[in-house]
């Protein structure tokens, strides 16, 4: 486990910067994140993230790509052109959730 | 000690190499043949890589109007499924090893496929039809789901192939 400062906090990261421990985040926390992966959030932006997010801490697991489409409230043509370089991986980051590991 | 390849870099090195493309043919009619392809698409796209899909013979079933959503798993002469030779040949016995499938698949959460093909396109990846394959079936562009973006021949594959991987299904 490895420690990263962003935005002046200390946080618990895995190699790839996912946030390790969710309770170690907060909205400033993501719009820091947002701006090192180059996205501006919006808030439809903010609508996937908080989505995603939720359902991570009330399932333990982040949604599929097709469930995400489905309930996040925004179609999956919107996801890609919010999150160009992968909807459910850069949300999750975002989010200061762990990388979602599903398939689909 | 660091193992060096054939082509002379580190295996370290090619493993820090990104793939930013794929273009992935889909030759089989089968479920089994179809739905790699199409997982391997939608997942290039979930991680923010480029994909083509390029469907051919019996694989452009995945893109047909009146066939894409009755896509079959072949229970004959299929050792995978582990029954006797007899059974598979049973009337019946390929829509329900279908049904079966088909229903572990959702439990999963991966969409049948007239579904995903509108999702892969909706993700950006482009899908095409091959022009021999078009031609030796007699079919046109209207046979065709609204997701096909266009009937292209090999040459025009792998002139947008270029800078990519190609993947063989």
């Amino acid at each position: 486990m490895t420690t990263a400062t962003i935005g002046g906090k200390t946080v618990e990261v895995d190699g790839e910067g996912f946030l390790q421990k969710p309770e170690q985040w907060d909205e400033e926390l993501g719009v820091e994140i947002a701006k090192e992966l180059g996205i501006e959030l919006t808030d439809r932006h903010w609508q996937v993230v908080k989505y995603m997010r939720q359902q991570v801490l009330d399932t333990g697991s982040a949604p599929s790509i097709r469930s995400l489409g489905k309930q996040s409230g925004v179609p999956i043509k919107e996801l890609y052109q919010l999150f160009p370089k992968g909807p459910a991986k850069m949300a999750a980051k975002i989010a200061g959730i762990p990388k979602p590991h599903g398939c689909i | 000690m660091t193992t060096t390849m054939p082509d002379g870099t580190t295996e370290a090195q090619q493993a820090d190499e990104t793939i930013t493309k794929v273009s992935i043919v889909v030759s089989k009619g089968s479920l089994d043949g179809i739905y790699p392809g199409l997982i391997m698409a939608n997942g290039a796209r979930m991680e923010g890589i480029d994909a083509n899909l390029f469907f051919t013979f019996f694989g452009m079933d995945a893109i047909h109007q009146k066939r894409h959503d009755h896509i079959k798993v072949a229970t004959v002469g299929n050792p995978g499924l582990h029954m006797m030779t007899w059974l598979g040949g049973v009337p019946g016995m390929s829509a329900m090893v279908t049904h079966f499938m088909e229903k572990s698949m959702e439990e999963l959460d991966i969409p049948p496929i007239p579904e995903f093909i509108e999702m892969i396109s909706d993700s950006g990846a482009g899908i095409y039809a091959c022009k021999a394959s078009v031609d030796m079936f007699k079919l046109s562009k209207d046979d065709f789901v609204k997701e096909v973006d266009e009937i292209i021949t090999v040459g025009d594959f792998y002139q947008m192939a270029g800078g990519g991987q190609i993947i063989f299904t």
